[in-house]
Formats: structure tokens, C-alpha cells, sequence
């Protein structure tokens, strides 16, 4: 084994060009002490990581961190996650996707990797508006939202993103915020680590469209030890309604959820084992063909 | 030369697909060479389904109109199908359902019921009938039978078979031939085991008629072949997960239609930026939007020419049989790894459902190619520029390899980049890869060319219609030129194939002549088209026919 890299070798030399305050630098931050740190305390080389990002603020992360990554398209980050995991099972494959990125433009990828429970962790960089094409509304923003397309106000609700996965079967729902980064590292690293579908929805400040610092360090609590069942889907249902993304409530921080199912890439892990010689096997097909 | 042609039909969920692919196995089981159109509209059950039959000593492709056995489980079959009786055809009806048929009229219904069979057992009746009819003895016919029909089921459909085959008389006598008994494959089954032989290790569709069978087919066989097959959620999701699989190193193609394509454009723009490969099976079929899904069309050449945005190399071959189709879907896999580009295999209905005599030993290997891949010396630069343009790949989880992929604009190692010189140099890389490419494909067989060279006329055609196109040729003494790789246009040797070409006709199955068109764009004359656009391909009279006014 490799021995671990100090962290500092895993910020890459290309130009960071995130505003000044981003909340972006603290999800860059704390998932690659994340890396550094499983990589040490699991034994978990640093190229069995790869990361993925969509298009957004959020998808520079990926330029910026000195690991494996597919920097792709809009929405799609998820299935070419579960495709990365089906062809290599010891790869630790993370998504860092945007919120309008993700609960947008891709929904549907997001809602069939939590159901079939493709062993991914998903990175929610959700700053509630999009930043990159510079302030129009996403599903998380609040109802009245201003944004530069919808300038009179949003009058549609958001989606409550944890709701939604609990509901499509994922088996590890949790929540984090961009100020509490201690936090959000355990949360990065108890993800990485939980085998199936894992998302985090991490509440990020975007100090340059959408700053909601104030409110969220009024409102943000963790949720201490016992506070929900994080076996039982509708404890865990109960706490993710506490603050819907909408009203003015308390908002839990921590893991809502986390079960055990088995995992949908094993099931294919045997039919491509070894290195069989398939050209033989296509001529058996075809000389003993009905 | 003996040939003969049988039609069955009836109604969806009757089972004529099968049925048709039994009286294919007849005449195979006595050497001879068959084809089989098999005609049906988007319904479960009901509605009129049709298979014609083609067996002959030589190698076929293609269907008449004509035929010298009729099928019909119900009056639609006759009606539908007065042009292809001539006097000397011989109908066999279900007297149980058709009022009005002179023939021999089959009380399916008794038989079934009096040999306490299952109704799907009609089909065997059938079989028998024309077995008897044809002069095929009752040791063949149980031959057939017992390798078609699951033991369960075998006494039941034998007993009735057998009620088939005497209640009818010996009208013909179909001769048995010294060939050898060769399966009856479809192009889809083809191109599934053309796509392993060119070392696919998984397959990821959403159903789509034509193609949705490669799907069935791999996923029935996914053990037996030592594959992963995967239905994900729709295409975007399919060609996602394929360029997934790639980059984590593993082979992986994907199939669909028009449609499904249309989803599939972004990501084949991405495959192009990420240099990630990736095999697409695309299966024509009329459009516009829904068209009619299960017939058949020459219609979306220039849209896979041109997918997606920005500009990348690609690779497009368009089978015209099985061989072609065997051989080709190896090749496209092997070379989209080897140049880091997009591969299309374009099918239509016609040869993707359509069933034919698979002779393996007849089909020409494909040459080997294998993915340049990183020897581990120094640092590792996933777009590291070379003369050929093709950087060596590595994979996740490499030791001592960061491999950064991206859609994104890039520097050699992967990097985001808006820098004038270094997007530049991204897009001569790119741009060379595709020259590489083509300078490969010089050694292979990219045009072909069939019948009399110098004869003064020449048909052009691609695709499904080859052997229609060969059949006319030769009752018009003609030649045929066919492209098979359409991107990059093999101009040289095209410019060969057409020396002397004379008076030259353009055989399309669309209404705008889309070969043509591409044969203008590189300043080749493509003649006169001759295009069929109501979702059926050419008979071969039928084309015949087109092409005397052409060439008169």
C-alpha cells in the first residue's frame, strides 16, 4: 500500500475562480480532508476515488482536487456514476452535483439511483439559485424567490429534496451546511463509507446571488444522538419535515437515514469475472443455436 | 434454380413470428438459404401480422411479392394479400375463421380441440400443411419441431402437425439440398454477438423497436456470453452509463433508435469532448417523432452524420447482412477503442428483425485492434498530444495515474482551459485522431462491390437494400456499389468502386435520397434516386421494376 498523502498534495495547480466567500470552498475542502482521511484511517488508495461533477459553480470542485474525475454534462453525473462503479467495484465514486443541476435537470437519474440503490455517494452543492448563469431559481428555492427569470416572484413551493429520496428508496439521507465544516467532513466520510446510495444535501452559502448565512446560522441545529431513528423510515420521515425548505423552522443537520439493502451493481459483479474468452463463447452460441 | 417463397399470417399474439421462423428451419434442415420479412404493426394483439419466407439454393436477402404458399389463420391474410397470389399458389386456410378461401381450408379449431391442444398449436398445423404441400417428408417436420418447441409442449403441437400435414396433399416437391443446415439468426442476435466478439463487456438499452431485441437477446444470453446487460431508467441514463463503464475501463455499447438517438446527443457530444468510446447501435425506422415504430427506413443517415454539438471525429458503418453486420459491430467496437471515438452501427427493421441464414464460416474476421493504453512511465496526462492524435488510456484506480476526463474545454491533463493555443491545439488533436482513422480504414473492405463492373449501369444503394439491389443487378446485368462505412466517407475508394459507372441509380428507403445527398457533399454524381418511403422495404420485382425506367 501506498502510504497516505498528506491532504495538501490533493489541492490541484489549477486557478480556483469561485467568488470570494463561495460556500463552494468548504465542501472542496473538507471532502478532500474526507479522502485524505479514509484513505489513511481505511486503507483505501487515493486512486480507487473518482469523483464527478456536473455543470454549475459546483463542477470546478472536480478540477480542483489531484484525484480521478469525469467532469460531464448537466444533470447526468448519477448514471455515469453507477457505470463507473459497475465496471470496478473497489472505486469509491462520489458525485458533487448542483442543485439545479441534479433536482432539475436531472431528477430522474437522481430518483432511480436512490430505487435501485447503486453503491454512490451524491454530494448536493444546494445553494438554493443558479449561480453560474448568474441567478435564476432552482426546485429549492423559496416560494416568492426573485430571480433574473422569474422577476415578480416564484409562486411554486420547493421541492423538500430529502422527502423526495426517502420516498425513491434511498438508503442513506443526510443534511450539512457549508459553516459547520467538522460537521460536514463526518458527514462526507460516513457517506463514502456507507455501501449503497448515499446523499447529502448540504445547504451552500452563494454569496454572490442567494447569501443566506444569517438565516441559516440562526435556524441550522445538529441533531444530537437519539434525536431520530435513522433505521426507521418514518422517524426519519418526521425529522426531514421539520423544515421544508419554505417556512421558517428549525433546520436538523446530521443523518436522517441510513439502512442497509443490497446493492444494485452487485448483482452484475459475476456475469464479467475473470477473463473469460468470449470469442469462444460466441461461437458455442451460435453452433448450438436452438 | 429452385427457390420458393411461403407467406403465413394473422393475428398479433398468434405466434407468426415463430411460426415463421419454423418454416425457415424446414427448409434450412434441407440446405437451403432463407430470408425472412416479418411485417407488423405497433400492437399486442390483433391487427395483421404477416412473415414471407424466402428459401433459395443461394445466398437471399430479400423478399417477392409473389409466393407459392399462403398461410392464412384469418381472411385478412388473403385479402391483404391478393397481389402475391398467382395461379399457381397454394392457400391454406383456417377454415375456422376465413369465410371466403379456395384452397385447403384447415378446421383449426376442431383439430386443436379433438387433440386437446393449446391454441398456439394452430401454428404447427400449419406447418405440417405445408410441409405435406411442399413435398417435405414427416420425418423432416418432426425433425423441425422437436428443435423448436420446448418438451412440455412437443406430443401436443407433433399431434397436431401431423392432423395439418394429412389433411392437405403434395402439391410441389421441394428437393433437398447438399448444403449444410445453416441457423437462422436476425441482424439484432448478430449484432449483439458481433459487438462480443469485438470484446463488449456490457450492453445498456431502453427498448426501442427495432433494436430492442439486441436487448432481450444479450440479456437472455448475458451468462453464456459473460456479460453485463442493464436497463436503466431511459437513453440518457443508457449512453451515461456506457461512458461510465468506459472510462472506468470496461467496453460497453448501446442500442436504440431515432428517438432514443435524440436523447442520446448530448452525451455523444460529450463521448466526442472526453474522448471516452462508445458503441451505439441505432435501428432505423420512419419518422418523423413516433413514425410508424415498427416498420422500416433509410431516414436517419445525416442525423447520425451530424449529432451533436461542437465538431469530433466519429465512426459510421451500415451493415447490409449478417456477415456485414457481424463483422462490423466487432470492428466499431474495436475501433471506436482504439481512437477514442463514437461508434454507430445503423440498422434499420429490415435487417435488425428481419431472420436470414447465418453462415459464420463465410463471414470474414475482423483484424484485432486494441486500445493504446498508458505504459506507466512518469507523470500520467489523460490528452497527452501525439502524432496520431490518440493519447494512451489509463483507468481509476491505476496506481500512480490521476485520469482526469471532461467535457469541458481541456489542457493535456484534463484540466479546464479557455486559453486560445491550448483549445486549438484540442481541436487539431481531436481532428487528427479522425485522419488516423481514416487512414486505418483504407485497408478495409469500406465499399464493395457486387455483379458486372463496366456494364454501363450501376446501382448505388446502403444498407438493408443490398440484396434486393443484388438481385435486381443481375437480371439488369448491372453492377452494385455499396458503402458500408459512411464517416469517415471512404472518398478513394469510393472514387474506385465508380470508374465506369455509367448510367447510375440511387436505391433509398427515404423520400429524400440521403446517400445521395452525402455522395454530392464530396462532389460524387449519385445518378438518379430511386426511393421507397412507406415503411416496407423492396420487393426484389418490385425494384426490378423501379429500375427498367431508370435505366430504359
Amino acid at each position: 500500500m501506498t502510504p497516505p498523502k498528506p491532504a495538501g498534495d490533493l489541492i490541484s495547480p489549477a486557478q480556483n475562480t469561485w467568488c470570494p466567500g463561495c460556500g463552494n470552498f468548504s465542501i472542496e475542502h473538507m471532502m478532500k480532508s474526507a479522502i485524505a482521511e479514509l484513505s489513511e484511517e481505511e486503507g483505501i488508495p487515493i486512486e480507487n476515488f473518482v469523483l464527478l461533477g456536473g455543470i454549475g459553480c459546483h463542477g470546478k470542485l472536480v478540477d480542483y482536487l489531484n484525484v480521478n474525475t469525469l467532469y460531464g454534462i448537466h444533470g447526468r453525473s448519477v448514471p455515469a456514476a453507477t457505470g463507473i462503479r459497475l465496471a470496478n467495484p473497489d472505486l469509491k465514486v462520489i458525485c458533487h452535483v448542483g442543485d439545479g443541476d441534479i433536482y432539475a435537470e436531472g431528477l430522474a437519474h437522481l430518483l432511480f439511483a436512490a430505487k435501485r440503490n447503486s453503491d454512490i455517494t451524491v454530494v448536493v452543492h444546494d445553494n438554493r439559485v443558479y449561480g453560474l448563469t448568474t441567478g435564476q431559481y432552482t426546485p429549492t428555492s423559496p416560494s416568492g424567490f426573485k430571480g433574473r427569470s422569474t422577476p415578480g416572484g416564484i409562486t411554486e413551493h420547493p421541492l423538500n429534496p430529502l422527502e423526495v429520496m426517502l420516498a425513491a428508496g434511498a438508503t442513506h439521507i443526510a443534511r450539512g451546511y457549508t459553516r459547520k465544516v467538522q460537521h460536514l467532513k463526518g458527514l462526507f466520510k460516513e457517506a463514502i463509507m456507507h455501501r449503497g446510495f448515499s446523499l447529502i444535501d448540504v445547504l451552500q452559502i452563494c454569496a454572490t446571488y442567494f447569501n443566506l448565512t444569517d438565516y441559516y446560522n440562526e435556524h441550522t441545529y445538529e441533531m444530537q444522538e437519539g434525536e431520530v431513528e435513522t433505521g426507521r423510515f418514518e422517524s426519519a420521515l418526521g425529522k426531514i419535515r421539520e423544515w421544508d425548505y419554505d417556512r421558517e423552522a428549525p433546520i436538523p443537520l446530521g443523518t436522517f437515514y441510513s439502512v442497509k439493502k443490497p446493492v444494485y451493481e452487485e448483482h452484475f459483479q459475476a456475469l464479467t469475472a475473470g477473463k473469460p474468452d468470449r470469442r469462444a463463447l460466441v461461437r458455442k452460441v451460435i453452433e448450438e443455436w436452438r | 434454380m429452385a427457390e420458393y417463397s411461403i407467406l403465413i399470417g394473422g393475428k398479433a399474439g398468434e405466434g407468426i413470428n415463430t411460426a415463421g421462423l419454423s418454416i425457415a428451419g424446414l427448409f434450412s434442415r434441407l440446405g437451403y438459404r432463407t430470408y425472412m420479412y416479418f411485417d407488423y404493426p405497433s400492437l399486442i394483439r390483433g391487427g395483421h401480422n404477416f412473415a414471407i419466407i424466402r428459401a433459395s439454393e443461394r445466398t437471399i436477402g430479400a423478399h417477392r411479392t409473389e409466393v407459392d404458399i399462403l398461410l392464412a389463420f384469418d381472411q385478412n391474410s388473403i385479402e391483404n394479400h391478393r397481389e402475391r397470389i398467382h395461379d399457381r399458389t397454394t392457400v391454406v386456410y383456417d377454415a375456422s375463421q376465413v369465410v371466403r378461401g379456395e384452397g385447403y381450408g384447415l378446421p383449426l379449431d376442431t383439430i386443436v380441440k379433438e387433440e386437446k391442444a393449446p391454441p398456439i398449436t394452430k401454428n404447427s398445423a400449419m406447418l405440417g400443411a405445408l410441409a405435406r404441400v411442399a413435398g417435405i417428408g414427416r420425418d423432416v417436420l418432426d425433425e423441425v419441431l422437436h428443435k423448436s418447441v420446448p418438451a412440455k409442449h412437443l406430443d401436443s403441437n407433433l399431434r397436431v402437425a401431423g392432423r395439418g400435414y394429412d389433411a392437405v396433399e403434395g402439391v410441389f416437391t421441394v428437393e433437398p439440398l447438399e448444403g449444410p443446415e445453416l441457423p437462422v439468426l436476425t441482424g439484432n442476435e448478430v449484432t449483439g454477438l458481433g459487438l462480443v466478439h469485438g470484446g463488449l463487456e456490457s450492453y445498456v438499452a431502453y427498448p426501442m423497436t427495432p433494436t430492442s431485441n439486441i436487448l432481450h437477446f444479450l440479456a437472455n444470453r448475458a451468462e453464456d456470453l459473460s456479460i453485463k446487460v442493464l436497463h436503466p431508467e431511459n437513453e440518457i441514463s443508457v449512453i451515461l452509463m456506457a461512458l461510465g463503464l468506459a472510462y472506468a475501463g470496461e467496453k460497453a455499447a448501446v442500442g436504440t433508435a431515432g428517438g432514443g438517438f435524440c436523447l442520446m446527443t448530448e452525451a455523444l457530444s460529450l463521448a466526442g469532448s472526453s474522448e471516452i468510446p462508445v458503441t451505439i447501435v441505432v435501428g432505423q425506422r420512419p419518422g418523423p417523432s413516433t413514425g410508424m415504430p415498427t416498420y422500416t427506413a433509410q431516414t436517419d443517415l445525416h442525423f447520425v452524420l451530424n449529432a451533436g454539438q461542437g465538431e469530433f471525429p466519429r465512426f459510421v458503418v451500415a451493415p447490409g447482412d449478417l456477415a456485414e453486420t457481424y463483422s462490423w459491430s466487432a470492428t466499431a467496437l474495436m475501433l471506436s477503442w482504439k481512437y477514442q471515438v463514437p461508434s454507430i452501427v445503423l440498422t434499420d427493421k429490415t435487417l435488425a428483425e428481419g431472420a436470414y441464414s447465418f453462415d459464420i464460416g463465410a463471414v470474414t474476421e475482423p483484424p484485432d485492434r486494441e486500445p493504446e493504453l498508458w505504459d506507466g512511465n512518469g507523470e500520467y496526462r489523460r490528452y497527452t498530444g501525439t502524432e496520431s492524435g490518440v493519447s494512451p488510456l489509463a483507468f481509476p484506480g491505476r496506481k500512480g495515474a490521476i485520469v482526469k476526463a471532461s467535457s469541458y474545454a481541456h489542457d493535456e491533463a484534463g484540466f479546464t482551459t479557455e486559453e486560445a493555443n491550448e483549445t486549438r491545439e484540442l481541436q487539431e488533436k481531436m481532428l487528427r485522431k479522425g485522419k488516423s482513422l481514416k487512414e486505418e480504414l483504407a485497408t478495409y473492405p469500406t465499399v464493395k462491390t457486387y455483379g458486372t463492373r463496366d456494364a454501363g449501369k450501376t446501382i448505388v444503394c446502403w444498407g438493408s437494400e443490398k440484396w434486393a439491389c443484388i438481385e435486381a443487378a443481375e437480371r439488369l446485368g448491372a453492377q452494385v456499389v455499396q458503402p458500408l462505412v459512411l464517416a469517415p466517407f471512404p472518398v478513394r475508394a469510393w472514387k474506385e468502386a465508380m470508374i465506369g459507372a455509367g448510367d447510375v441509380a440511387c436505391v433509398e428507403n427515404n423520400a429524400t435520397g440521403q446517400l445521395a445527398r452525402l455522395l454530392r457533399q464530396h462532389d460524387f454524381d449519385p445518378g438518379r434516386s430511386v426511393l421507397k418511403y412507406d415503411g416496407r422495404p423492396f420487393a426484389v420485382d418490385e425494384l426490378e421494376a423501379r429500375l427498367r425506367e431508370v435505366f430504359a
